[in-house]
């Protein structure tokens, strides 16, 4: 385990301050016509630990990913992302910053083979400048440490024997583990994950979590929107609740499922039954 | 019956003149262009549909700056001032749309190409383009200004005569400038080939598949856009001006939008996204037209098929309607074009 406070001390207040935060959000909206989609006043993430987005369908969840990574534009709002801000910023300079996400719905390159997916992911390189790319000399070294680095997450992530194959061949679980495998080629320092699990085999499953443990034990924040409620209660070091665009709830697994507020708004009867073994 | 056709048929000249085409200078240049809207569209996703905005940035560029004089009447540096001419086009259309959705960027280079064309024909620039006359102009005529003479001529290092066999005999001039096009076409296909295989390559095919997948890995999608768009269109913008050296006149008439449609088609025919694929499609392109509208035209002239069908003079526009077959055939049985990779086939309709 790294050395990390531990998150059961932290304030379990709305918005509450964490003591070594990696991302910090300030009063942030966005409204789709009449629908307020997001709508922060203040939110911390703290650093080096896994954190989780709940909430019903339609809850903001991903609106909040895009917003933070760039992908759309807030109405207002500020953020801060290891200390330097990151308003209207262009999605490609957050992703070098090493704020890196995936998709919700799988974005594979899929008239490209599984490896040449990993390669790209990788950051920094060289034979991507157009004045080297034809001087193989000036990137061949790279090239084959990237591969290296590619090779052990294709292992990591039971994608090796599919390394030469198009992506579109994939199934929709394998996308979804190669999608994840090719953001951690940028070793990112907060990765942001979109329902990382879904449409995964459930046998697999419990090695990803490892794998997504594994990560926070290296120093990488993991910050991740799930559904399913063994997983996050599984492996969530904190868990912030949204609803209807608002955080109503934010603690450890042990405090949110306890909280009133989100059984009411969120995880109903039924679940909040399942939740009486965990 | 059949026979009675074949007896009518000269094949010999069919195929003579069909081989012949398809070799020569016109389906060089043809190839040269579609490497370079190979790089656009194949390669990066870029729908291109003003290919004939940046042959004709080359060829005005270098033909105004040739019959000008300036740069010391230097034809290399007329060339190059060609394809700096097109790099600002690639700019112009590139730095406003490429930010935008993909169609918005097909509808700039269809209106720049367009706009393009009607000012080099315009008066107001006759001195400079030539206007609907094109250049060199009589003027410079008189005076011997002319830069395929600068080519066919100066440069040429063959012997005076008539070279190659059967129905494949061309003399010196057109040998030299058949030599020199498809020399290009060779250096820009090797010059692509070895982009794509770079990791440069995989920056810009990711971008083809999936623009914001290529953000989120940290990759600026405008910047190589807009790379892909300079150097494609400089390719282009050499291919305008080898038809120019070529035919040793510009005018505007050879910049009309059908042209950039007959290099979509044979790019598409050959196969997008490989590296060949625009050589074998603008041969075969070359070939396919050139058979049909000769064996048209004797089976006109032998009686085969009426006047009140066909007549000779109205063969030429069957070349359009070919065009269409030819996509429509490999929509159906062959999107991946010739020699295209069938998995990677940009265009399946099923
Ligand atoms: N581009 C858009 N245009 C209009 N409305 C949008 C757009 N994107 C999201 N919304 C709306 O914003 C709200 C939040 O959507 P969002 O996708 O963020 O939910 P979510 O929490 O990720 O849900 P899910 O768990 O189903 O993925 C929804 O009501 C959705 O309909
Ligand atoms: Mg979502």
């Amino acid at each position: 385990m790294s050395d990390n406070p531990v998150p059961t001390s932290f304030d379990t207040t709305i918005g509450s301050k964490k003591p070594d935060p990696i991302l910090i959000v300030d009063a942030m909206a966005k409204t789709f016509g009449g629908l307020r989609a997001v709508d922060i006043d203040h939110l911390e993430v703290q650093r080096g630990i896994i954190t989780a987005f709940i909430g019903p369908n339609g809850a903001g969840k991903t609106t909040l990913f895009n917003l933070i990574t760039g992908f759309d534009k807030p109405n207002n709002g500020s953020w801060v992302f290891n200390t330097s801000s990151l308003a209207g910023k262009p999605p490609h300079l957050i992703a070098q910053a090493g704020m890196v996400r995936t998709f919700q719905l799988t974005k594979s390159l899929a008239k490209m083979t599984v490896l040449d997916n990993m390669l790209l992911g990788a950051s920094k390189q060289r034979g991507e400048l157009l004045r080297y790319a034809l001087l193989r000399p000036q990137w061949q070294k790279q090239e084959t440490e990237v591969l290296k680095k590619a090779g052990t997450l294709l292992e990591r992530f039971n994608l090796s024997h599919m390394r030469d194959e198009y992506a579109a061949t994939l199934s929709g679980g394998q996308r979804k583990l190669l999608e994840m495998a090719r953001a951690l080629m940028s070793e990112p320092t907060l990765i942001l994950l979109d329902e990382p699990m879904a449409g995964v085999n459930p046998a697999l499953v419990q090695s990803l979590l490892t794998h997504i443990e594994d990560l926070r034990d290296d120093g990488v924040s993991v910050l991740f929107i799930e559904h399913d409620m063994d997983v996050i209660m599984g492996i969530s070091d904190w868990i912030v609740v949204l609803a209807e665009g608002k955080i109503i709830a934010e603690g450890t697994p042990a405090d949110v499922s306890k909280n009133p507020a989100v059984i009411d708004a969120y995880l109903g009867s039924a679940v909040a039954e399942e939740l009486k073994d965990v | 019956m059949i026979m009675n056709l074949l007896a009518d048929v000269d094949i010999g000249k069919l195929l003579g003149l069909a081989l012949r085409t398809s070799i020569g200078v016109q389906a060089a240049t043809f190839a040269l262009a579609a490497v370079g809207l190979n790089l656009h569209y194949g390669y990066t996703g870029l729908l291109n549909f003003g290919v004939v905005a940046f042959m004709a940035a080359g060829a005005y560029g270098m033909a105004i700056f040739f019959t000008q004089g300036w740069l010391g009447g230097s034809l290399i540096l007329a060339i190059a001032a060609g394809l700096v001419f097109a790099v600002g086009i690639a700019l112009s259309i590139g730095l406003p749309s490429l930010r935008l959705r993909a169609d918005y960027l097909a509808i700039t280079t269809i209106a720049i190409a367009e706009v393009l064309r009607i000012s080099f024909r315009s008066q107001r620039l006759l001195d400079l383009t030539g206007g609907p006359f094109g250049l060199p102009s009589i003027e410079d005529r008189n005076a011997n200004v002319s830069f395929a003479d600068v080519v066919t001529v100066d440069w040429n290092p063959i012997s005076d005569g008539s070279y190659g066999f059967w129905r494949l005999r061309f003399d010196d001039q057109t040998l030299w400038v058949m030599i020199l096009g498809w020399l290009m076409v060779l250096l820009a296909t090797l010059l692509i080939w070895g982009l794509m295989r770079s990791p440069w390559g995989r920056v810009i095919k990711a971008i083809r598949e999936d623009e914001d997948a290529a953000r989120a890995l940290g990759k600026n999608v405008f910047s190589y856009k807009l790379q892909s768009l300079i150097i494609g269109g400089m390719i282009a913008a050499l291919a305008g001006v080898t038809r120019a050296l070529n035919t040793g006149f510009v005018e505007t008439q050879q910049f009309r939008p059908q042209t950039t449609f007959f290099i979509w088609t044979v790019l598409i025919l050959g196969g997008a996204a490989s590296v060949w694929g625009p050589v074998v499609g603008s041969i075969a392109f070359w070939f396919v037209i050139i058979f049909v509208e000769e064996l048209l035209r004797q089976m006109v002239d032998s009686g085969w098929i009426p006047e009140a069908i066909l007549k000779s003079n109205d063969i030429a526009s069957v070349r359009m309607i070919m065009m269409g077959l030819m996509l429509g055939a490999l929509m159906i049985w062959r999107p991946q074009g010739l020699v295209g990779k069938k998995e990677e086939a940009q265009i399946d309709v099923r």
